[in-house]
C-alpha cells in the first residue's frame, strides 16, 4: 500500500527546494515566540493556552499540512508532472497513501514535535498540556492533510481555496458561530487537547465524536484523492 | 506484437470537439502522427495512453480497455510533450525512480542501460535542473524506455533537440519499429515524419484527415495546386507563355506588379518555369510560393 519509491521522492521534493525553508519558518516562529513570552510573562497556562491554540492548532498546523501536501500533489498536478509517476502500473491508491506518509511525516517533524517542546517551554510544570497539543496536531495535521491532498488534485487553485478555508471556515467563522465546532477540523483537534490536558477550549462536543469525525476525514479524504486521480487528464497544450 | 485500436473516438471539452469521431489502428512498426498545432495530436496519444477518457467511442490497446487501468503501463512507455518537473533529482535518480515504480529486479541496472541508449550516461549525476531542452527530452525518453516496453507513445518528442540528438533519436525510434514494437509519435513537421515512419495518419482540425503510407501522402501534398508569385522582367510574356502549359491552370497579372500563377502539378512547374523563362530571354527575379503553409498543405489534404 506504500511506495518506497514515491515516499522518497515525496521527501526530496519537500525538503529539496525551497517549500523546504518555509515549512521550517513556521516552527521557529513558534518556538520564538513561546520562549519571548515564558521570558517576559513566565510560567502562564492562559498564555501558553492562547499561544499553543491560537497559534499552533489554528494556524501553524494547518498551513504546514497546507503547504506539505501542495507541495507534494499540487504542484505535479498543475504542471502535469505527476503523469511520470501515474504511467506506471502503481495504484493510484498507492501513491496518494505514500505522499499522505510524507505529509504526516512532515506535520510530525515540523508541527507536532515543535508544538511539544513550545508547551514545555511554556509550561514545563503540567507537561500533559503539551503532550494533550502534540497528539491533537498530529491527529487533526493528518485530517488538514487528507482534506488538502483531495483538493490537490479536484482543483488548479487549492493553495487559494486551501487558504480561504482556513481563514473564512476554521478561522472566522469557526471564532464566531458555535456551531461550527461540529464541522471544524481544528475543534475537534481541540477536544484531543481537552481530553488529554484537562482543559476547555471547546465545550459540548465529545471525544468520540472527535476522534470518528476526524477518521472519516482522513479516510475520505484518502479515498477521493486516489478516486480522483484514477481519472486524471492529460491534454497536453491543446 | 501489440495494437492500439481507436473506435469511433469523439472527446470534446464542454462544447469544443478535439478529437471527432477518429478511428485507426496503430500496429507494429514506426507510425507517424502529422498534423498542425491544435490539430488534436496531444489528445490522441493523452486517449491511447489511458490519460483520457472518450467521449465516445473506445480505445484499447491488446484488446484491453486503456482507462482507467494502470496494468496497460507495463505495455506501454510514454513520453509527454509537457517537462518533467523533478529538478531536484539527477537524471540517473530520476530514471531509477520510475524503474523501480514499475517494480523491476535491478532498478539501476535498467536505469543504467536506458541512459546508455539514449547517450546521456556522462550527464546522468548531473542534476535536471541544470539540463538544457534537448537533455530534459533524452531523460524523459529513457524513463519511457527504462521497462523496455512493447509500445512507445511520445508527444513531439523531437522538440528542443538539436539536429544530431534528432538524427539519434530517429534512428532509434526506427530501430524499436524495426524490433516489432508499436511506436507512434506525433510532430507537427512533414520533413521529421517523413524521415522516420512509413505509416502515417494526418490529423487535422480534430479529424482524421489521411492515413497510409507516406509516400502516397506525400504525393497527394506535393500534388495538390500551388500557387506562386513571380516577378520577372517580362511579365506579360511569360504569363502568356506558361499559360500555354498544361502544368499551369491559371495566371494572373498583379496591379502591383509580378504574376499570381496557379500550377496544378508541382513537379512539371518546376522544371518547365526556368526552361520556359531561359527560351524568351526573360529573367527571374522572384519565386515565391504563397501558400506553403503547413495549414494550407493539410487544408487542401481535408478537402480531398
Amino acid at each position: 500500500m506504500i511506495s518506497t519509491t514515491v515516499v522518497r521522492l515525496g521527501l526530496r521534493c519537500l525538503f529539496g527546494r525551497w517549500r523546504g525553508i518555509l515549512l521550517f519558518a513556521l516552527p521557529v516562529v513558534l518556538l520564538g515566540l513561546s520562549t519571548l513570552v515564558r521570558v517576559l510573562v513566565g510560567e502562564d497556562p492562559d498564555h501558553a493556552q492562547g499561544i499553543l491554540y491560537g497559534l499552533g492548532l489554528v494556524v501553524v498546523v494547518p498551513l504546514i499540512a497546507l503547504l506539505a501536501t501542495s507541495g507534494l500533489l499540487a504542484s505535479e498536478v498543475d504542471d502535469g508532472s505527476i503523469s511520470y509517476l501515474l504511467a506506471k502500473p502503481v495504484s493510484r491508491y498507492t501513491i496518494v497513501v505514500s505522499k499522505l506518509v510524507v505529509a504526516f511525516l512532515c506535520v510530525l517533524v515540523v508541527g507536532s514535535l515543535p508544538m511539544l517542546l513550545a508547551g514545555l517551554i511554556l509550561v514545563s510544570g503540567t507537561p500533559s498540556i503539551a503532550v494533550g497539543f502534540a497528539v491533537a496536531s498530529l491527529i487533526g495535521g493528518a485530517a488538514y492533510c487528507a482534506v488538502f491532498a483531495w483538493l490537490s488534485v479536484k482543483t488548479r487553485h487549492a493553495v487559494v481555496f486551501g487558504l480561504i478555508y482556513l481563514l473564512i471556515w476554521e478561522g472566522l467563522l469557526g471564532g464566531l458561530l458555535d456551531g461550527i465546532r461540529w464541522l471544524s477540523i481544528t475543534r475537534w483537534s481541540a477536544e484531543i487537547v481537552d481530553r488529554v490536558a484537562s482543559l476547555d477550549l471547546v465545550s459540548d462536543l465529545s471525544l468520540g465524536y472527535a476522534l470518528v469525525a476526524l477518521a472519516v476525514v482522513l479516510l475520505g479524504g484518502t479515498w477521493l484523492t486516489g478516486w480522483q486521480l484514477r481519472g486524471f487528464n492529460l491534454t497536453g497544450d491543446e | 506484437m501489440s495494437v492500439i485500436e481507436i473506435d469511433h473516438v469523439s472527446r470534446w471539452y464542454r462544447n469544443v470537439v478535439a478529437v471527432n469521431d477518429v478511428s485507426m489502428r496503430i500496429g507494429p512498426g514506426v507510425t507517424g502522427l502529422l498534423g498542425p498545432n491544435g490539430a488534436g495530436k496531444s489528445t490522441l496519444i493523452a486517449l491511447m495512453s489511458g490519460f483520457l477518457a472518450p467521449s465516445t467511442g473506445t480505445v484499447t490497446l491488446d484488446g484491453e480497455p486503456l482507462w482507467r487501468n494502470e496494468q496497460v503501463y507495463k505495455k506501454i512507455g510514454l513520453v509527454p510533450e509537457r517537462e518533467a518537473h523533478f529538478d531536484y533529482l539527477t537524471g540517473r535518480q530520476f530514471v531509477v525512480a520510475m524503474a523501480e515504480l514499475h517494480g523491476l529486479s535491478d532498478a539501476a541496472a535498467a536505469a543504467q542501460r536506458a541512459l546508455a541508449v539514449i547517450e546521456m550516461t556522462d550527464a546522468q549525476d548531473r542534476s535536471i535542473a541544470t539540463y538544457s531542452k534537448g537533455m530534459r527530452q533524452r531523460v524523459k525518453m529513457a524513463s519511457a524506455l527504462v521497462h523496455d516496453p512493447q509500445v512507445l507513445l511520445l508527444d513531439e518528442p523531437f522538440n528542443g533537440m538539436d539536429p544530431r540528438q534528432r538524427i539519434h533519436l530517429m534512428e532509434l525510434l526506427r530501430r524499436m519499429g524495426a524490433e516489432g514494437r508499436t511506436v507512434l509519435f506525433s510532430s507537427h513537421i512533414l520533413e521529421e515524419v517523413e524521415q522516420v515512419a512509413r505509416q502515417i495518419e494526418v490529423m487535422v482540425s480534430g479529424r482524421h484527415a489521411a492515413s497510409g503510407d507516406f509516400g502516397a501522402i506525400r504525393r497527394l501534398m506535393t500534388d495538390r495546386p500551388n500557387r506562386f508569385v513571380l516577378r520577372t522582367a517580362d511579365d506579360r510574356l511569360l504569363a502568356s507563355v506558361l499559360l500555354r502549359d498544361p502544368s499551369v491552370r491559371g495566371a494572373r497579372l498583379r496591379s502591383e506588379g509580378g504574376i499570381e500563377v496557379e500550377a496544378s502539378d508541382f513537379g512539371r512547374f518546376s522544371e518547365v518555369l526556368p526552361r520556359l523563362a531561359r527560351e524568351h530571354g526573360i529573367r527571374l527575379h522572384e519565386v515565391t510560393p504563397t501558400d506553403e503553409s503547413l495549414e494550407s498543405v493539410f487544408s487542401y489534404l481535408v478537402s480531398s
